[in-house]
């Protein structure tokens, strides 16, 4: 029984750190109903430029500042050059582009700092301890702390800041927010911005697991079943349903996977996903949409 | 207005990428036509992409050996061409790279790909081009018998194995010479097989099962789902649960770090982790940082700068600025697979030279070659590259040639050998493989060739 | 000047029923047709007959059928190269194992495809958007995973099926021409009848349901039957082009080459050729298949200039920026461009 809970509470941390992957997700869909693939090369690209401003002896503070500052000229570029000119256009097309600015990061990002994989590591302790027989580690829960610090800054910037409540006003409706005077490109721009910052979080955190390589992109697919389960548009969507896969997952591998030939860790979180969108087909906490002839 | 100017935009780099397809390859046509024959070398070759590490290492040690050679006066005289293609490890794209090098007559093929291999190997066969896979591609293909035109020489991924439970009786205190008892220090070991859920993945399954059965070890597989960015459930699995004594590191890419780590964090002892040799290079430990300290991992040859071939390597080619990689690369493990893979090139090339005349060697010429090949101790000496390679001798039923595995540790820095060349079972492993082949052949129905009746 | 109808004088619904109302257009394919079936064939080289024009005809035929899907029905699936691969796998097994004819083979896999397309259609029946088109990588990774874990498909730890030689009537197709005529025969009989099948109720009933699925609903359109059947005609059209390009191109099965990046180079190939239209997924596949191909032969001509791991990525950025910029010139795909340039044409030389 104690292995069971070991278990769940290992992956539910696992859980949070696909949370920050698809936070990034879910802003930028809020936000400008982009379903935006870039996500994983965002992390890449960061994880890509924290490491190299590292190997150039700046210190940490620096070298994320600097980081912070690439995302930031990445979302204006993006908001500016991508997004502008296909203001309105249908959602399809909108997630095309983001797939072409996939390919474009990922070899921009490697033509600047090379393919080779290199290690990160920032200074977060990786001491493991056992609680009641369950094996912890200060790793995981540092980034469980800076997860909900990172949701609980981000719901107190959407509801009590000028500016979040602007960005709120143009996920409700573009239009009427264009008219209430709200420019919308810049609008979009700080909320690609904020999804830049989550992406560095994120290509953080899984580039201390993984090292900082091309296969950081791939971080992407683990978020997009969290996305659906939670709500594609939902910031609490993402964290909740994080936990629900990374517990799934990890619960259904361990104890479901021996018995099948394992490695069916990478559609289990789908077969979650299917089964709640059944019932809620807009994800726990997803936008319904409620349409009208 | 902006769409009309984007409209224009759109319209230049369409023609300028007409002209720049056409442009070049005619006047790569008109160049061609003066200079003396080369021998031409298509490279395969991965530099973007998830395996960059591995496709990038071995493509530059080879090309700089081939720069090298050219540097001396090529083989016998003959000038090596080499051409690259991208495959990024995409098996389509590498199908499109064989078809596109096939018009220009390589010797052969090595496609520094499992994946691509597997796809590769019926059309290697039905066009008559050798498929080389130095250390990976299909373990039974060394039953030269039924592969006529596949290679897997030094050795291949089952011999690697019975090596690796050779190595693990060794720690736990076993002698390494009488095979007898090697099954008193096996007996009842367990042994997590963490493998990536791929074939390449699958492939060393059936001789580890095996193995257990004969040696009382207790082996469990646990896959590893591509690509492998998280390990969690199965390392909490190997090390609460089955509190495995060894694990094999049997990944690619990204998901040979991983372990690394979560054994760091589940305090499972690193000295207990044996790789693959595709999770054996510094591009995969040095992510990992501290925790890959202890490692160990096979390999089938001599890593760093220590042996007068990179040596000449180092002075020659980098000398004159013409290596083909960043210069910290030259003598790690990639790169020197690479190197391997000239020199394996360079000797099959001198055997086809010694009887089909000094040539440009064709594809049929080359098989004949690879399967007479005999790369000896001394041989190997007047090379330059004692320590880095194993001698090695192919023959009609025997594409394997060599079989010799050696692991070595990750000390923190760098790589330092752990034990000698250590024989595989062969005998074992050659039953495996006739018998693997022989049920392929069956279902393609593929005449066995007789090699007593082959020169 | 040529190119117009001079009015509307089209007195029997067989003209107006015509696929291509201008004669002009009719001219156009007709030449086409025969530069695919005649000239290339003649005069192209093998590579260019089996690694360029093949897998461009099968990804064009399985980006057709995802556009039925997508484009007519309005259902977004991430999986088609998993239906790609199980009609792949099917047809390998049916012809070598069993020895069935070369043609019912293809069919079967194609049939096994759709079978179990429309099971995974069913989350089509309650979920919408992005939503759906998530779900469905749902059945990208678990065919991958049957694919890999059952043995009896795989035939072994290699997974790999090899493509026996091929025979039609005893006629043997071994040279890459052969292959090819193959490939262009089915390729063309069944974008014919996809193209009839879109232009009937069913495909009405189809893009009524992409337009507004409630308001279809209420005008009589049967929603859940039309959009499964979208589906398994959809994964049909997959499983057929898998089977195709894995016997004519890639001689032997492996789940590697279905992989889920296929999967939204389909999805992409759609969007930029132009969603619900034939000569869209024409245009798409060319774009997918045939570019990175071409930027990487042309590139190759700097192989001396340029370091050549910066090369490999120059191709990625020159694919990414094309993609983008393609979206930005004409969002609704390559077949619109073409639209609007025959607009103009219309109207020429008098466009008031």
């Amino acid at each position: 029984m104690t292995f069971f809970f070991e278990v769940l509470i290992n992956g539910l941390l696992m859980g949070i750190m696909y949370s920050l992957v698809a936070l990034g997700f879910a802003l930028i869909y809020k936000a400008s109903d982009v379903f935006n693939m870039a996500q994983g090369a965002m992390s890449l690209l960061a994880g890509l430029a924290l490491v190299g401003f590292l190997e150039m002896s700046f210190p940490l503070w620096l070298a994320l500042l600097c980081t912070v500052g690439i995302m930031i000229i990445l979302a204006y570029s993006t908001v500016f050059f991508v997004l502008k000119p296909l203001v309105n256009r249908p959602p399809l097309m909108l997630f095309m582009a983001t797939f072409g600015i996939m390919y474009l990061l990922e070899g921009i990002g490697q033509s600047i700092w090379g393919t080779d994989a290199k290690g990160l590591n920032i200074g977060i302790p990786e001491i493991s301890f056992e609680i009641r027989g369950i094996l912890m580690n200060t790793f995981d829960l540092t980034f469980a702390g800076v997860a909900a610090l990172l949701v609980a800054s981000l719901v107190w910037f959407f509801q009590k800041t000028r500016t979040g409540r602007a960005l709120r006003a143009v996920s409700d409706d573009h239009e009427a927010a264009l008219s209430v005077g709200i420019p919308l490109l810049k609008a979009w721009a700080v909320t690609w911005v904020i999804a830049g910052i989550v992406a560095t979080v994120a290509g953080v955190a899984w580039g201390s697991r993984l090292g900082v390589q091309f296969s950081l992109g791939y971080i992407a697919f683990k978020a997009l079943p969290v996305l659906i389960i939670g709500g594609i548009d939902s910031i609490p969507g993402a964290i909740i349903a994080g936990l629900i896969v990374g517990a799934g997952e990890t619960l259904a591998e361990v104890f479901i996977g021996p018995y099948v030939g394992g490695g069916i860790q990478t559609f289990f979180p789908y077969l979650i996903a299917l089964l709640v969108l059944y019932f809620k087909p807009y994800g726990l906490f997803g936008k319904e949409i409620i349409e009208r002839v | 207005m902006g769409r009309k100017l984007m409209f224009t935009l759109f319209v230049l780099v369409v023609a300028a990428s007409f002209v720049m397809v056409s442009g070049p390859a005619m006047a790569a046509d008109k160049e061609k036509k003066k200079e003396a024959p080369k021998q031409y070398v298509p490279l395969l070759i991965y530099r973007t992409g998830p395996f960059a590490a591995g496709g990038s290492g071995i493509g530059s040690g080879w090309e700089d050996f081939m720069q090298l050679r050219n540097m001396q006066g090529g083989v016998n005289g003959i000038m090596y061409e080499w051409e690259e293609c991208e495959t990024a490890y995409n098996v389509a794209r590498g199908i499109e790279c064989y078809e596109r090098v096939k018009s220009k007559k390589p010797a052969y093929i090595h496609p520094i790909s499992t994946g691509i291999t597997y796809a590769l190997l019926p059309k290697g066969t039905k066009d008559h081009i050798p498929i080389v896979f130095e250390g990976y591609g299909r373990a039974d293909a060394a039953d030269g018998r039924v592969f006529k035109w596949a290679f897997n020489f030094p050795t291949h991924y089952w011999s690697q194995n019975t090596a690796k439970i050779k190595f693990i009786a060794m720690k736990q205190g076993w002698d390494g010479k009488n095979m007898a008892d090697i099954g008193k220090y096996l007996k009842g070991l367990k042994i997590a097989n963490l493998h990536i859920d791929v074939p390449y993945g699958q492939e060393t399954k059936p001789i580890l099962d095996d193995m257990a059965k004969k040696y009382g070890l207790v082996v469990r597989h646990f896959p590893v789902s591509w690509p492998g960015i998280d390990q969690k459930a199965q390392w909490m699995d190997i090390v609460r649960r089955f509190k495995a004594d060894w694990v094999i590191n049997r990944n690619w890419g990204v998901s040979c770090t991983v372990p690394l780590k979560e054994a760091a964090r589940m305090g499972f002892p690193r000295n207990r982790i044996l790789g693959v040799w595709w999770c054996g290079s510094e591009e995969d430990v040095l992510p990992a940082g501290p925790a890959a300290k202890g490692y160990y991992a096979t390999n089938f040859h001599g890593v760093g700068r220590d042996f007068p071939m990179i040596k000449q390597i180092v002075d020659k080619v980098y000398g004159a600025m013409k290596g083909n990689i960043s210069f910290t690369r030259v003598g790690s493990v990639y790169y020197n697979r690479g190197v391997i893979t000239g020199i394996t090139m360079d000797e099959a090339l001198r055997t086809a030279h010694k009887k089909f005349g000094v040539k440009v060697i064709n594809a049929e010429e080359m098989r004949w070659a690879l399967e007479h090949m005999n790369i000896t101790e001394e041989r190997i000496k007047e090379i330059g590259a004692e320590g880095l390679m194993q001698p090695m001798k192919t023959s009609c039923a025997d594409h394997e040639g060599g079989g010799l595995v050696r692991i070595q540790q990750w000390d923190g820095q760098k790589w330092v050998v752990a034990s000698d060349w250590i024989s595989p079972m062969k005998d074992y492993v050659r039953d495996m493989v006739e018998k693997s082949a022989a049920k392929f052949a069956k279902e393609k129905k593929i005449k066995l060739r007789d090699c007593s009746k082959v020169d | 000047m040529f190119y117009r109808e001079c009015g509307n004088f089209k007195d029997n619904y067989a003209s107006d029923m015509a696929i291509f109302p201008i004669p002009l257009d009719r001219y156009g394919f007709i030449v086409m047709l025969i530069l695919a079936l005649i000239v290339i064939p003649l005069t192209a080289t093998d590579y260019w007959i089996s690694s360029i024009m093949i897998p461009f005809y099968c990804f064009a035929l399985s980006a057709f059928g995802l556009n039925i899907l997508a484009g007519y029905a309005g259902q977004i699936s991430i999986g088609h190269a998993a239906f790609m691969a199980v009609g792949a796998y099917a047809s390998l097994i049916l012809y070598g194992r069993y020895g069935i004819p070369l043609l019912p083979s293809i069919l079967g896999g194609g049939i096994v495809s759709a079978a179990v397309g429309t099971f995974f259609g069913l989350p089509a029946l309650r979920i919408k958007g992005f939503y759906l088109a998530i779900s469905t990588l749902a059945s990208q990774f678990i065919i991958q995973w049957v694919i890999v874990h059952w043995r009896w498909v795989s035939g072994g730890v290699f997974g790999t099926v090899e493509a026996p030689d091929m025979q039609i009537f005893g006629w043997a197709l071994d040279t890459p021409v052969r292959k090819y005529y193959l490939v262009l025969c089915i390729m063309i009989l069944l974008i014919t009848f996809g193209k009839n099948l879109v232009r009937g109720q069913l495909g009405r009933n189809w893009m009524a349901i992409r337009d507004i699925d409630y308001a279809a609903e209420i005008i009589g359109v049967n929603l859940y039957r039309d959009k499964l059947i979208a589906f398994a005609v959809s994964t049909f059209y997959a499983g057929i082009a898998g089977s195709l390009i894995t016997f004519c191109y890639y001689g032997a099965a492996n789940i590697e080459e279905f992989h889920v990046m296929v999967s939204f180079a389909l999805i992409g190939m759609i969007i930029i050729g132009g969603l619900g239209t034939i000569l869209g997924s024409f245009l798409g596949a060319g774009f997918f298949v045939l570019l990175p191909i071409a930027i990487n032969q042309s590139l190759g001509a700097f192989m001396d200039v340029v370091p050549s791991d910066i090369l490999s990525n120059i191709e990625a950025i020159i694919f990414g920026g094309l993609i983008v910029l393609f979206l930005i010139v004409e969002p609704y795909g390559m077949a619109r461009l073409w639209h609007t340039i025959k607009d103009k044409m219309r109207l020429w030389p008098f466009p008031y």
